[in-house]
């Protein structure tokens, strides 16, 4: 309960303290308009900003200096500042570097855009070399059952640790690195080419329907709204039911009834953005000239409508596959994904989950779970921080 | 009116496509669900007792008028647990509707007190954002925003458990409510769930609350209203306020309609007895009925949510609340 | 004699530089403009698009849009330094001392009030008056304004009320504290001659009852002399000249008001009627149309000749535009059909021949929207080269070049450029050569000067001219602006309400007597003569002018 009344505190004394704040700078600055127009609210969120960054601050110098014996009580506090630290000085790195290194056009680039973005794109660039050259980088083959079963992470022999499975083997044996690194290949690429199916679907049939018009456009969609109506996880929580007797009637892995599923599904967000965006592009004048000249539905789609609507379809495949991968995890998480004994995060973390309970005393053991979690929400982070990039730039050009 | 009809229809469209998907599986059903093992027999008595050899169109209509009367027939796990007992199958065993019932609660339980939580929370973060934008606030609040958008409902929910249940044990690990459970302290079995799913609403909800504030901010009338020398907190509540009305009423809705999605994972993440975790249960056991009724009610209410964030959207529009 | 000068100013401003925005760097948009104003003055700032104007009269009010600082200068109403002023005070002065009357007042009221409510709201917040006083108040203004129904015209709803009614309704809102200072930021650009003209009358009617000072924003000269006792000239953030306006309009001393000025002298003389069997190279036969079910238009019928242009004339929703939809064939009328060469063509586009599509081409009013963005200049004029003359490679790229130079365009360097590349008349001569490219012998031209600055606009009537004489082109020109029609058309089509009111030669047209419409639109028009406004009132009285003319006329 003192937690809540210390909050309390801090939130009624930062009041007092702002306002005291303004006036002091005002009467030191002689006035400056910086300090004379600003509401008394803002103030009061620069109190409670520095108030936080102080807590932070004071709870990382305890992290570092605490006790580590018996319990590290501080270890996910120290591991998430440091990991953010790393990951900023590398987004910064590597931003830098694209300043200096590159064609002229990225150079141009690199220079106006945020940390952000730049962690971003160097993210999505170590996911896609790492699901690339998985057999090659991963030190174990990702069914390859081990000696030893639950081997805790870190690499510590003295805490249960093994330097040869660097982040622990799982239940049965097997090395999480590994499995994580072929995780990227399978989870990643499984996603990315659901995305590119529902592309394919709802992307041509949304340009079609908004260059024809008419009846075919009123069919389509109405069978739309109609699947839209549905939520989406839980419409493939459904099919995924079904297609998994169909899967085992049939003998086929149930992966590619999911790759489907997925992709039809998604396929109607896809739709309804390519029609909208090709509604926009169809209005233009320089179209009306085109279907005046007498040019055909094809040189109408590919020569006039989808150059414009590039920008737009980028920016939502970006988001669409973060949904999908999101997706995808989620089912496998549910047990009715990707199809075991292939190697995929959202099945790791169901998989591992129960040692999250250790974390009280054997902080080390509870994060084997975090890990693919956390690698999911990693990519997925790095994705939307381009896409939001990408979408502030041409929103940005407009005005 | 019209689109309350509209949305019946939808929802009678929906009811069919879930029925068909559901009969599209293969080969003989009873004998998949009774196993290899089972005599045909058996196979014929539980085919009989499910009604499964009776037209298709027959059992829509049949499934659909109990539908409508909560009626969704009997569970196929417990339909299956008196065949093997040798009894009667339909006498003296839980109906879905029974099953259904109490778990339907907790779930409201769970999505209200989700949408008390955030719903305050985020439209008040995204106006600020809106009024305070480009600055430092608005930057920390769209990163972190976009990180919980991205983050899977499931890792949301370990960090919660780790750092609000595990390392400081403030709340449950587990959602295990019951009926007879005070009301505080079943607030407090539920408020881990509903954090998590606060987090993933409050991103959505935050950031489209920001982007119709600032697209309202932006247009000629907030301008005007500032070049009469009205005073800020004026422009804000008597120029933007009813205007912003509309929108902020349809980002509410629509989120509502998304924290159906995401209950199930956080659901099963918690162990918490809601639909959603009967409903991934009974979608492992193939339990049809089962299935079927719970995509049928989560359905019901996406289309509700996004029905009323339409009307309510037409209500709240000055334009067309007086009409010429 | 100095010291009463000084009081007598109303708002003074020196050397105002302003800085906007773009790509994270600040350029600077206005350099250094000096301003003067006394009370009861009224000003007429004038420039074309990008000149900066309304961001001096924002500034003027010591106002910035977002993405704009003032970074130099000074800015004095009424002794206070409106730079430097803090946002108490300058709150003080807005709305109460110093209102401000904006372009689109459909979009600068808000939806969600009555019009009496946001018109008592300045009064009220600034203790000026009392709610109840200020609402008889309004109705008075509205009175003055001479809006229909001024007893309850304030108690509707923004959307429920006409454009021109709103702007009056605005300027009424403006006047609610009585204010030294009122600025128009191009207050009747978005409204139709008929609208635009009791707008005006009625502006300049209270400003002078009030003997309130005003800076008129217009890129409209003929405008801006009715309503001003001194005009400004700015060109892209600088001061050009300034002087009263009488001066102003006889003798402007810079060459870039000279030419301004000149704009307007372009005519070409009428050619002589064609023979009376001659076939026309289009002939619109008794057409009439509807976009489902609502009819635009009524029984049109006209005939263009080779080598003519006929100017079709008329205001918003006359349907000029619908006329020209069904001569492409983009909507096939429900009766009458169009001849081309004396042949009917099909109804609808998708079953004309190639060479019948060829013939009859289009350059729309936005450039912008008419060419591909993704698509460079020399993809855009090839493709009909290769289209419809089936030419390629080095004698396509040839012909696209001699098209370049056509249109005064230098082909080697903007052969490879992207639209967003070229500035607006640019883009427009692109749309005319692309149309060339077809070999058409009949153009449509669909308001196309109307989004460019004059100067522009006028290389662009130029243009078309030379390219008619030289190549024998038939020209249907769409405008709404009757000066336009004065430079280019042989023969003039009037529309209103999707019929022909009146139609025959040009300098028949512009001779009395005309149709009372015509008459109507033509009396309308603002003339480059200071008396122009004073002398149709005296002439017509108040009632006779603009829209309650044409509701008279039922």
């Amino acid at each position: 309960m003192s937690t809540w009344m210390m909050i309390l505190a801090v939130v009624v004394a930062a009041a007092p303290v702002a306002w005291a704040m303004r006036a002091g700078l005002q009467s030191a600055t002689g006035n400056a308009p910086k300090w004379r127009d600003m509401p008394l609210s803002v103030a009061y969120g620069y109190v409670i900003g520095a108030v936080i960054l102080a807590w932070l601050a004071y709870t990382y110098y305890l992290s570092v200096t605490a006790e580590r014996t018996p319990v590290d009580t501080y270890f996910f506090f120290r591991t998430a500042v440091h990991g953010f630290v790393l990951f900023a000085a590398a987004a910064w790195v590597f931003r830098l570097l694209g300043q200096y290194v590159g064609t002229a056009g990225t150079r141009k680039l690199f220079r106006n855009m945020p940390v952000t973005a730049a962690f971003g794109i160097l993210v999505i660039l170590i996911y896609a070399i790492v699901s690339i050259f998985a057999g090659l980088i991963a030190p174990y083959g990702q069914e390859e059952v081990l000696g030893s079963a639950n081997v805790v992470p870190g690499g510590n022999p003295a805490m249960g640790g093994n330097p040869e499975f660097p982040l622990g083997t799982d239940q049965i044996g097997r090395d999480i690195l590994s499995r994580l690194i072929y995780g990227a290949q399978n989870t990643v690429g499984i996603a990315f080419a659901t995305t590119c199916l529902a592309f394919f679907i709802g992307g041509s049939l949304g340009f079609l329907a908004a260059t024809l018009q008419g009846w075919l456009d009123q069919v389509i969609s109405r069978t739309v709204d109609v699947l839209m109506a549905i939520p989406a996880l839980i419409f493939a929580l459904l099919l995924m039911t079904i297609a998994t007797v169909w899967a085992n009637e049939f003998g086929i892995n149930r992966t590619y009834f999911m790759v489907v599923i997925i992709a039809v599904i998604d396929s109607t967000r896809v739709f309804r953005l390519a029609r909208a965006v090709g509604l926009n592009i169809v209005v233009m004048d320089y179209i009306e000239a085109a279907k005046l000249r007498g040019e055909g539905l094809g040189y109408l789609i590919f020569k006039e409508i989808l150059p414009n609507a590039t920008a737009p379809l980028l920016a939502e495949f970006g988001l669409r596959f973060c949904f999908v991968f999101l997706t995808i995890a989620s089912l496998s998480f549910l047990g009715v994904g990707i199809q075991p004994p292939l190697a995929d995060w959202g099945t790791m973390v169901r998989d591992l989950s129960q040692f999250i309970n250790f974390a009280a005393f054997a902080p080390q053991v509870a994060s084997a779970p975090l890990l693919a979690a956390g690698a999911i929400a990693l990519l997925t982070v790095a994705v939307n921080f381009v896409v939001d990039w990408m979408l502030h730039k041409s929103s940005g050009l407009k005005e | 009116m019209q689109r309350l009809g509209l949305g019946l229809l939808t929802l009678l469209v929906v009811s069919i496509v879930i029925f068909v998907a559901v009969n599209a599986l293969p080969g003989d059903f009873a004998q998949a669900i009774l196993g290899q093992g089972a005599t045909p027999e058996a196979v014929a008595a539980f085919r009989e007792d499910l009604g499964l050899n009776r037209p298709y169109l027959t059992r829509y209509f049949e499934w659909l008028a109990g539908a409508v009367r909560f009626d969704f027939g009997t569970a196929y796990s417990q339909a299956q647990f008196a065949e093997f007992a040798g009894s009667d199958a339909g006498s003296g065993l839980g109906s879905v509707a029974e099953m259904l019932g109490p778990r339907f609660r907790n779930t409201i339980f769970l999505a209200g007190l989700t949408a008390l939580i955030a719903v305050p929370f985020s439209i008040t973060i995204g106006v600020l954002a809106a009024l305070y934008r480009n600055s430092v606030f608005d930057r920390v609040a769209n990163i972190s925003t976009l990180t919980s958008i991205s983050s899977p409902e499931f890792f949301l929910a370990y960090i919660l458990i780790l750092f609000l249940a595990v390392i400081n044990p403030i709340l449950p690990v587990l959602s295990l409510v019951n009926d007879e459970m005070a009301l505080t302290e079943r607030i407090r079995m539920t408020l881990l769930p509903a954090l998590t799913l606060t987090l993933v609403v409050t991103a959505h909800m935050m950031r489209m609350t920001r982007a119709a504030i600032i697209n309202l901010l932006a247009s000629p009338y907030i301008e005007m209203a500032r070049l009469k020398g009205i005073s800020p907190m004026r422009v804000i509540v008597r120029h933007a306020l009813p205007n912003a009305l509309a929108p902020i009423i349809n980002v509410i809705a629509l989120n509502l309609a998304y924290l159906i999605t995401g209950v199930v994972v956080v659901e099963v993440v918690f162990v918490y007895p809601g639909i959603g975790q009967l409903f991934v249960d009974s979608v492992k056991n193939r339990d049809i009925p089962v299935v079927q009724a719970c995509c049928l009610i989560f359905a019901a209410a996406y289309i509700l949510l996004n029905l009323m964030a339409d009307i309510l959207s037409i209500l709240s529009n000055p334009r067309l609340r007086h009409p010429k | 004699m100095a010291q009463l000068m000084d009081n007598d100013l109303l708002l003074k401003v020196r050397g105002l530089k302003i800085e906007g925005r773009a790509d994270e760097t600040w350029n600077q948009i206005v350099n250094g403009v000096d301003l003067d104003l006394k009370k009861g003055e009224v000003l007429g700032l004038i420039g074309e698009s990008g000149a900066g104007k309304s961001t001096v009269g924002l500034a003027s009010m010591g106002f910035t849009r977002d993405g704009c600082r003032i970074s130099g200068g000074s800015v004095e109403f009424d002794g206070i330094d409106l730079v430097n002023a803090s946002a108490n005070v300058k709150r003080q002065l807005l709305g109460k001392r110093i209102a401000y009357v904006a372009q689109s007042a459909a979009a600068s009221f808000n939806p969600a009030h009555k019009l009496i409510d946001q018109h008592t709201e300045g009064p009220t917040q600034h203790g000026v008056m009392s709610k109840s006083e200020s609402e008889n108040d309004g109705i008075e203004l509205y009175r003055k304004l001479r809006l229909p129904d001024p007893d309850s015209i304030g108690f509707r709803y923004p959307h429920q009320v006409s454009g021109g009614q709103l702007q009056r309704a605005m300027t009424a809102m403006a006047m609610a504290c009585r204010p030294d200072l009122i600025i128009f930021d191009e207050p009747t650009t978005a409204l139709d001659v008929t609208t635009q003209i009791e707008v005006l009358a009625s502006i300049r009617e209270i400003v002078e009852e009030y003997n309130t000072a005003a800076i008129y924003i217009t890129h409209d000269l003929a405008v801006v002399a009715q309503m001003a006792d001194k005009i400004k000239v700015l060109l892209k953030g600088d001061e050009v000249e300034e002087a009263d306006t009488r001066t102003m309009l006889s003798a402007p001393k810079e060459d870039y008001t000279k030419s301004l000025w000149a704009v307007r002298s372009f005519e070409r003389p009428q050619k002589p009627p064609v023979a009376v069997d001659a076939t026309p190279v289009v002939r619109v036969h008794n057409v009439t149309a509807a976009y489902g079910t609502v009819p635009v238009l009524h029984d049109v019928s006209f005939d263009i000749h080779e080598g003519r242009t006929v100017a079709v004339v008329g205001e918003s929703g006359s349907g000029k535009s619908t006329t020209a939809r069904c001569i492409t064939g983009l909507l096939p009328p429900k009766q009458g059909h169009i001849e081309f060469d004396g042949q009917p063509l099909p109804l609808d586009y998708r079953k004309r021949t190639k060479d019948q599509l060829r013939q009859a081409q289009m350059i729309y009013q936005m450039a912008d929207t008419a060419l591909n963005p993704r698509s460079k200049i020399g993809d855009i004029i090839g493709r009909p080269v290769e289209f419809y003359l089936g030419l390629k490679g080095a004698a396509k790229r040839k012909r696209v070049e001699e098209l370049l130079d056509q249109i005064e365009l230098e082909p080697s360097q903007y052969i490879d450029r992207l639209p967003s590349e070229l500035s607006g008349g640019q883009k427009q001569r692109i749309g005319i050569a692309r149309a060339l490219a077809a070999e058409p012998k009949f153009i449509i031209c669909d308001e196309v000067t109307s989004a460019l600055d004059q100067l522009v606009a006028e290389g662009i009537l130029r243009l078309l001219a030379k390219l008619q004489d030289d190549l024998k082109l038939s020209y249907m020109f769409i405008t709404h602006d009757l000066a336009t029609v004065k430079a280019i058309a042989d023969e003039v089509v009037v529309m209103k309400d999707g019929k022909v009111v009146e139609q025959g030669l040009k300098n028949d047209m512009f001779q009395p007597p005309h149709h009372p419409y015509t008459d109507l639109l033509l009396s309308s028009v603002p003339e480059m003569d200071p008396d122009w406004l004073d002398n149709l009132l005296a002439e017509r009285g108040v009632d006779n002018i603009g829209d309650a003319a044409v509701d008279k006329m039922g």
